[in-house]
């Protein structure tokens, strides 16, 4: 859309652009470019000669099948977070849009998880699991269960994906609830006189209009529960046992601060970068619509 | 069926929020009760006899400087996105310049780039910039803002076109009418938009964890990861305490602000 009336300064709108402009420069398009060059390179050990390695680096890691295994256990992991923290939501959102009494207070209790920072999200499901001071875990183990995420692979699984799933489904809750107000009364109407009720109206009816809604947080929950979880992992499992919660968030941390692996982590920066750009593209493809990142961290 | 007395909603709901208030509550009674208890597993469901004994033993150690920290952090980045947003986007909405498009599609570029993805060639750069271990490090680089550009574009083109023409024909020029016109039209934007940008700036994690290995520069929720890291002796009250005091200041902004927030949100997705 383009203004008929504008203001014809040519100085002022390039001293009013230029704050965001330098900042985007520097902080991300300079190091993307440094990402795609490093990854392309192979550096010494110490960092001081590095040479132009071609794609040796990307081979090299997709012939590893510790980062083929970190894939895998990714894709499961955004998989099982997304669904199960969109399907909570969508449950609590379409109780929430009935005239119920306390309705108010019921979205509220639901909403106010927005603020939980996914760290801290970590640190109260501590309270409820850690083994020996969790007030559930500590009861699964008097009761003959052996429950430790910290030895135990599947249940550290479960736990990374619990907590981040919860951590979520405020941010689903809103925006089903927002897009439940805004079905049509009368569509709704129109099928309740047509004998649709209960689960088939919604079937029917709600959940196909939602679509748009669910697609975009398909979208947002995918790209969370890939990169945004990276402070709910790190504060329950560190990744382990082992390598049994390693995301390739965690692997690029790991590989990259930890270990100082700058090539590899490199490419598998670039790798994380074409990952997001294709989200970010399907969801304008298929929306129009894009801003997320902000809110969906 | 009397649509206000529907037991099953109620029971859904009330699971529901049990679901999420349990571990709030938890927190709550667990920094009340005894630490060595806690320990030995027994963690109560029920407020202890310490009283608020660990908030006063936490409070006389760094926390509340993390807490100071966090709060500078994430009012520089709430204000800091918001008003290079707003310059930009009046910029590219108010005004034809060489290269308008091209800093628009620049500035859009940030939106698919998190800073995630490219944490360790930002490190090198901040590195370069002599930025490590500055409080400065800690939001500069994160108040770049597609998301909020993009907002707030999409407010501005709305303003009609007579308000600017009626605006011109009084004498002002472009900045007086950004002061005058548009920032007051767009308020309810800015404040919903500042309760998510608050929210984002206060639970960072991985940037300030890979920037400022200073402790004096930790952050309430880096702060309270390393609490729970040690996990031989750790001193579970005063991790409660520290979990309640941080999660204070983001569930107050949510609820204060809940109606612009869910409105703005929901909004600036579209």
């Amino acid at each position: 859309m383009e203004r008929r009336t504008i203001f014809g300064h040519r100085l002022l709108p390039v001293a009013l652009v230029a704050p965001q402009f330098l900042l985007t420069l520097v902080f991300f398009l300079w190091p993307a470019c440094e990402a795609v060059w490093t990854s392309l390179t192979r550096q010494d050990p110490f960092g001081l000669h590095s040479q132009f390695a071609g794609f040796d680096n990307f081979v090299e890691l997709f012939t590893d099948s510790l980062y083929r295994d970190s894939i895998g256990r990714t894709v499961f992991f955004m998989i099982a977070v997304s669904a199960l923290s969109m399907s909570s939501a969508l449950l609590l959102a379409v109780f929430a849009d009935r005239e119920i009494r306390g309705r108010m207070t019921y979205r509220t209790l639901l909403i106010w998880p927005y603020a939980i920072a996914p760290a801290m999200a970590a640190v109260l499901w501590i309270l409820l699991l850690q083994p020996r001071i969790g007030l559930i875990g500590v009861l699964l183990n008097r009761h003959g269960v052996s429950w430790d995420y910290h030895l135990n692979d599947r249940q550290a699984m479960l736990v990374v994906v619990l907590a981040c799933a919860w951590k979520q489904v405020s941010y689903n809750f809103i925006f089903f609830l927002a897009g439940l107000q805004s079905v049509p009364r009368s569509v709704l109407e129109a099928a309740r006189m047509d004998g649709a009720r209960g689960w088939h109206r919604f079937r029917t009816i709600t959940f196909p209009l939602l679509a748009p809604t669910t697609f975009f947080l398909i979208v947002v929950n995918l790209v969370y529960a890939a990169f945004d979880t990276f402070g709910t992992i790190q504060a329950l499992t560190q990744g382990g046992p082992g390598k049994a919660t390693e995301t390739l968030m965690v692997k690029v941390y790991r590989d990259g601060v930890v270990n100082l692996d700058i090539g590899s982590s490199s490419a598998q920066s670039v790798v994380l970068m074409i990952g997001v750009i294709a989200l970010t593209a399907l969801q304008f493809r298929f929306l129009g619509r894009g801003g997320r990142r902000e809110s969906a961290a | 069926m009397n649509p206000r007395r529907d037991p099953v909603t109620h029971v859904v709901l009330l699971f529901g929020a049990v679901l999420f208030v349990a571990p709030l509550w938890l927190a709550l009674v667990g920094s009340t009760q005894d630490p060595a208890a806690i320990a030995r597993g027994d963690l109560s469901l029920l407020p202890g006899h310490e009283g608020f004994s660990a908030y006063a033993r936490v409070l006389a150690g760094p926390v509340p400087r993390m807490l100071l920290i966090s709060l500078g952090m994430a009012l520089a980045i709430a204000i800091g996105k918001i008003v290079i947003s707003v310059l930009s986007a009046y910029a590219v909405v108010f005004f034809r310049f060489p290269g308008r498009k091209l800093a628009f599609w620049l500035i859009f570029i940030t939106l698919m780039l998190p800073v995630e993805v490219r944490i360790i060639p930002t490190y090198s750069v901040m590195a370069g910039l002599g930025l490590i271990n500055t409080f400065t490090g800690l939001w500069l680089p994160l108040i770049a803002s597609a998301t909020a550009t993009l907002l707030f574009r999409q407010v501005f083109v709305a303003i009609p076109d007579e308000l600017v023409e009626a605006a011109r024909m009084d004498g002002a020029g472009p900045l007086r009418f950004l002061w005058d016109v548009v920032l007051p039209v767009s308020a309810a934007n800015i404040a919903a938009l500042f309760v998510i940008l608050f929210i984002y700036g206060w639970n960072q994690y991985l940037w300030p964890l890979l920037v400022a290995t200073n402790p004096k520069l930790d952050t309430i929720v880096i702060g309270i990861v390393k609490m729970v890291a040690v996990e031989t002796e750790t001193d579970w009250s005063a991790v409660m305490a520290t979990a309640i005091l941080a999660l204070l200041p983001p569930v107050v902004v949510v609820l204060l602000m809940q109606r612009w927030f869910v409105a703005g949100l929901t909004e600036s997705e579209k």
